[in-house]
């Protein structure tokens, strides 16, 4: 079941970030070009998950524990750091420039078109170069 | 400058930029992301943030790593069957910039996210669902820097 929890997990948000046109990077630029020709559509997804977010895990969390899993896994990290500035820093840069977050990115792959493929694979080097020069590690520590 | 992949668009369309403002399909798709951020802690305890399980992938295997696969393979499966549903029209997909900002802008990405541990679905949707500090802030800067740098990009330098 907690195969199955996982690939129907996938599944939904997948169909979330699709139908919501998210997944398509003009979309997603165009929300954040303020003065532009702006798209406010972004908002009413970030608004729609944040309220079925926080009323879910208010219910799921009261739980003793995850139903397929031994425990909860809550992001350990505490305190506003550098790290977390910077981080947020470097990524808001790259999400401007291209309009490409991580979940559409890795969505829009099935598409085929050759902007996306690029844009995961430079991703995907950025994440293992900030892994292994900044942390030190492979596994880093992750709120989400 | 604008890139479209389909035969018969004019990439340099200006008007092409434009896309409509779709506020029911965004409810219906924040809904669904919602419910799966809910089924993946409800289920497994997860947090549903794409860079984390993405960034864990490409690491050493984990047997943890499974549940992790199998949301991406989820993930990939939810968009075709969602286009295929009719639910998005994937000619309408336009990517801003060039080879080069594409470049940038991923590697960007993928260490920012990893720095600052999380995305837009891991600090901006679970995180400040949890009411988490650290999530509200990284959200709030990378929302900022993000409109700073459409802003720059389009109505100063005038690319993209």
């Amino acid at each position: 079941m907690d195969k199955l929890t996982a690939l129907l997990a996938g599944l939904l948000f997948g169909a979330g970030i699709t139908v919501s046109g998210m997944v398509n990077p003009m979309k997603v630029q165009n929300f954040l070009d303020l003065s532009g020709d702006w798209d406010p559509t972004l908002l009413f997804v970030m608004a729609a998950a944040l309220a079925v977010t926080y009323a879910g895990y208010q219910l799921v969390l009261k739980a003793p524990r995850p139903r397929f899993a031994l425990a909860f896994i809550l992001p350990s990290l505490q305190g506003i750091d550098e790290r977390l500035i910077g981080g947020a820093v470097v990524f808001g840069l790259g999400w401007g420039l291209t309009g490409f977050c991580p979940g559409p990115a890795v969505a829009s792959l099935v598409f085929g078109y050759w902007p996306s493929a690029l844009f995961v694979l430079s991703m995907a080097a950025g994440m293992a170069i900030a892994s292994h020069l900044f942390l030190g590690t492979d596994e880093s520590p992750s709120d989400g | 400058m604008l890139s479209r992949h389909q035969e018969g668009m004019d990439p340099l369309d200006a008007h092409s930029l434009a896309t409509a403002f779709t506020p029911l399909a965004g409810l219906a798709g924040g809904i669904l992301i919602g419910l799966s951020a809910i089924l993946l802690m409800g289920g497994l305890g997860r947090v549903a943030g794409v860079s984390g399980i993405f960034g864990a992938l490409l690491g050493r295997w984990r047997p943890d790593n499974a549940w992790r696969a199998l949301f991406i393979l989820g993930l990939l499966a939810g968009t075709i069957l969602t286009s295929l549903l009719g639910g998005f029209d994937s000619n309408s997909m336009a990517f801003p910039g060039n080879p080069m900002t594409t470049v940038v802008g991923g590697l960007l990405v993928g260490l920012g996210t990893t720095l600052g541990a999380g995305c837009t679905s891991g600090h901006g949707i679970c995180g400040i669902a949890r009411l988490s500090m650290r999530s509200i802030v990284s959200t709030g800067v990378f929302m900022f820097f993000a409109v700073a740098t459409v802003y720059l990009m389009r109505h100063v330098i005038g690319a993209s």
